[in-house]
């Protein structure tokens, strides 16, 4: 406390509040940080639990387990979840924690709307959640919410849409106070050029947020007003198109794809020459393959729409923007290679994350590249192999790169080094039983087993099997990640300032765990 | 470190942001109970809209006072600044999305229901909507809401862009007045603004009620009285707050809250009334005009 200082003003200097108003009132990003960290873990659980219940009903044909409908808005809630409850807000924990930190900045830029931004979320999904005991049941039209089905919905609907509204407060608010902190809190010294890749990758993020979340708001007020008072838009009769909403969705939906993975490519960007002890090979072949990317995101978005009967033109159009993607994203991988390339490594567990990232994430890649193929795509649409593709680009991929990074800045979160031999066994586990649960969705896929039903026909029973094999022993494996976080919480060998032999960054120079407060004063960046 | 040392104020704790999720989380919840006829839903919605309108005074009050005490250096500034850009940017982004619809419907998917463009849509118009010929402003082929008249431009739209336009010349005044150090001029200058704002807002409601009781165009007039009515509809919302944001501005004026060097309440402000008057013209082109 600085209460001693009596020149200063002595609300902005002190320590943590006592008792839960810490949590409740504070400005510190940290705290914040911290919040929505634990909030999405407690998510990952919520969400993973639905995923259960779709891989339990799907252990063998037939409708054993749950009710369709229960199914369908298992499958729409799953992804609600994990989408909105918890890669976002774990990557704004992580720009929380890490931004400020990294920039050498005192705090984030805006810090009361940083502390509104993340409290909304419990409250929106306590909206959110509250739908599925109503008596109409959760949303199960899917969580893009194509209509016409969707407004057949119960009276859930208007409690989803207000949800995502509400979320999207939260995002819009969270992203600008990330783009003031990037552009006005850094170091003096501390030029564009010279971030970490995490804000680099941050920073392009927030803008797409910023640019499509407002996109999403608009598509969904639509289908509100379709759905209660009486509008147009989305019914051919009245003038409008279903497919609009496709358009209009997807404009937001697929840039919101990569809001779920450049994040991702910072991180391990920001791990593996950590641990290659070389620095990142093509740091600006980096930022411009990111930015290339997010302007990419936003022309290819009817890629998701071969099979609605578009115009000619417009699938070869969007056939053509979607491979280019590869480049830059070949780029990255190119360049992560590289940066191991000749290195001196070691495999801590951070490291078998982030190389577990880069083949399996690429594994989602190519599958992605077979998936832009217009008349290939026309065989695939809305099958099994979508469902791998998109999982091993978000489970193997988005999710951890999380698990990377919880495990690379814990030390400095906690100041004591987590369990590395628990660490090992839980990136092992977790590696063999995601290939098998999604590796064998190819295949039912390519053989043309539909997504989103709860029942299949004989022939992909086998497949099934082990994919639910596959979720269980996923889903359990995180219990051995929940029991790490925790141990490391409590105790441990002690985190040097440094912690890692090959580290380079402003949040290795500061104490561990990190003060309340860093960079009061900013530091030199020669 | 305080202020005057490092220079970057990080305020202290505060208890609006959670207010303002509870006020939102009611407000929501119960405009989804009232939605669904539920009983409660409109009280429950009025209590979340209340806190929240609560919730800005008091942030927003904190947040003057702490100004008022020289709190804020020209960093502090800076975020506040990019902060307002971006929101409208966002705002920017909210609209595209309608006029993505407007622009979608007349180009694309109503052309196709009347049978023109190459794949089925020809074939689409002979079995589902036989012998629908598009034609805008349309409520489609199954003209739902019956005959009705579209908006002219000219009348009442028009009066209001040269209200909107003068709004702006005016709410520039008042910004070279305090510029200038000149707090009456800008006072004045900035109640004229507000002025034209709420004229313009009720030449807006009178042209609603036009439209129900005389032309027979509704909300439920098909694509042209939905993207009509959600369009002018914002973009009337957005209009009221942006004249609540400057009679704010007015009132602090009139208690010598800004400084010649000093006065970011106020371009924040201005700066939102230039988008929604900006909007406008966007409106006025392809809502009234083509």
């Amino acid at each position: 406390m600085s209460t001693a200082e009596a020149h200063h003003d002595d609300h902005d200097h002190h320590g943590p509040a006592p008792g839960f108003k810490r949590w409740l009132y504070t400005t510190n990003h940290k705290d914040i940080g911290t919040m929505y960290l634990l909030f999405s873990l407690i998510m990952f659980f919520v969400g993973g639990a639905m995923a259960l219940v779709i891989r339990a009903e799907l252990w063998t044909p037939g409708l054993q387990i749950v009710d369709p409908m229960f199914f369908n808005s298992m499958t729409t809630m799953h992804a609600i979840v994990m989408i909105f409850g918890v890669v976002m807000p774990a990557f704004v924990g992580l720009a929380n924690w890490m931004i400020p930190m990294m920039l050498g900045a005192p705090d984030m830029a805006l810090p009361r709307l940083n502390n509104w931004s993340f409290w909304i979320m419990p409250f929106a999904f306590t909206v959110m959640l509250s739908t599925l005991f109503m008596d109409s049941g959760g949303p199960a039209g899917g969580w893009t919410m194509y209509p016409p089905l969707t407004l057949q919905m119960g009276d859930s609907f208007a409690f989803v849409v207000f949800a995502i509204h509400f979320l999207g407060i939260s995002s819009v608010m969270g992203s600008i106070n990330i783009v003031a902190t990037i552009f006005n809190m850094r170091a003096p010294g501390m030029t564009m050029m010279k971030m970490p890749l995490f804000v680099w990758t941050w920073l392009i993020t927030a803008y797409l947020l910023i640019a499509t979340i407002p996109v999403f708001a608009g598509a969904v007020t639509m289908l509100l007003t379709d759905r209660y008072f009486g509008t147009s838009f989305f019914s051919a009769a009245g003038g409008g198109d279903p497919v609009m909403y496709q358009h209009i969705f997807w404009f937001f939906g697929h840039p919101e794809v990569y809001i779920l993975i450049l994040p991702a490519f910072g991180i391990i960007s920001s791990i593996i020459p950590t641990f290659a002890r070389k620095p990142l090979f093509g740091y600006d072949s980096m930022v411009y393959a990111t930015a290339s990317i997010a302007f990419l995101s936003f022309i290819v978005w009817a890629h998701h729409m071969f099979t609605t009967g578009m115009p000619l033109a417009a699938e070869l159009f969007f056939m053509f923007s979607t491979m280019m993607i590869s480049v830059p994203t070949g780029v990255k991988v190119f360049n992560w290679v590289a940066t191991m390339w000749r290195g001196s490594m070691t495999f801590e567990t951070p490291m078998l994350f982030a190389v577990g990232f880069v083949v399996m994430f690429t594994i989602g890649g190519l599958s992605g590249l077979m998936l832009a193929i217009t008349p290939a795509d026309i065989q695939y649409h809305d099958t099994y192999f979508v469902v791998a593709h998109f999982h091993y680009v978000l489970v193997p991929g988005a999710i951890f790169s999380l698990m990377a990074a919880t495990y690379y800045w814990m030390p400095k979160w906690t100041g004591n080094m987590y369990d590395e031999k628990l660490g090992k066994i839980h990136f092992w586990v977790s590696t063999i039983f995601v290939n098998l649960l999604f590796f064998p969705m190819h295949f039912v896929g390519l053989a043309g087993m539909p997504r989103r039903i709860p029942d299949y026909s004989l022939q992909f029973a086998d497949w099934n099997a082990i994919a639910s094999i596959g979720a269980f022993g996923f889903g359990f494996a995180q219990l051995i990640f929940v029991w790490v976080i925790i141990k490391c919480y409590r105790g441990g060998e002690k985190a040097t300032d440094q912690v890692w032999e090959g580290a380079d960054g402003l949040e290795w120079t500061v104490a561990s765990p990190a003060p309340y407060h860093t960079f009061e004063t900013a530091p030199e960046i020669k | 470190m305080s202020a005057a040392t490092s220079g970057y104020y990080i305020p202290h704790e505060a208890k609006w942001p959670i207010v303002g999720s509870i006020g939102l989380f009611l407000f929501f919840y119960g405009f989804g109970m009232f939605l669904n006829d539920q009983t409660g839903g409109g009280t429950v919605t009025l209590i979340g809209a209340a806190i929240v309108v609560v919730m800005i005074f008091g942030w927003f009050g904190l947040v003057i006072k702490e100004s008022e005490a020289g709190t804020y250096n020209s960093q502090v500034d800076t975020s506040f600044r990019m902060s307002m850009m971006w929101f409208i940017f966002s705002e920017v982004m909210f609209f595209a999305a309608f006029f993505g619809a407007l622009f979608y419907a007349r180009t694309f998917s109503g052309p196709w229901l009347g049978g023109d463009g190459a794949g089925g849509a020809a074939a689409t118009n002979a079995v589902l909507w036989s012998g629908h010929d598009y034609v805008w402003p349309s409520d489609g082929p199954a003209q739902l809401g019956g005959d009705y008249q579209a908006m002219g431009w000219f009348g009442l739209p028009l009066i209001n862009t040269l209200l909107l336009l003068t709004s702006g010349v005016t709410c520039t005044i008042a910004h070279h007045a305090i510029k200038d150090g000149n707090h009456k001029k800008m006072v004045r200058w900035l109640a004229a603004t507000v002025a034209l704002g709420t004229i313009f807002v009720g030449l807006q409601a009178l042209e609603y009620y036009e439209a129900y009781a005389h032309l027979n165009l509704k909300l439920t007039s098909g694509i042209y009285g939905s993207t009509f009515f959600m369009l002018t509809g914002f973009h009337g919302f957005h209009v009221t707050m942006g004249a609540i944001m400057l009679a704010v501005v007015m009132f602090r004026g009139m208690k010598k809250h800004f400084s010649a060097e000093n006065h970011f309440a106020f371009e924040a402000a201005a700066w939102y009334w230039h988008f929604v008057d900006v909007v406008w013209l966007g409106l006025f082109i392809f809502v009234y005009l083509l």
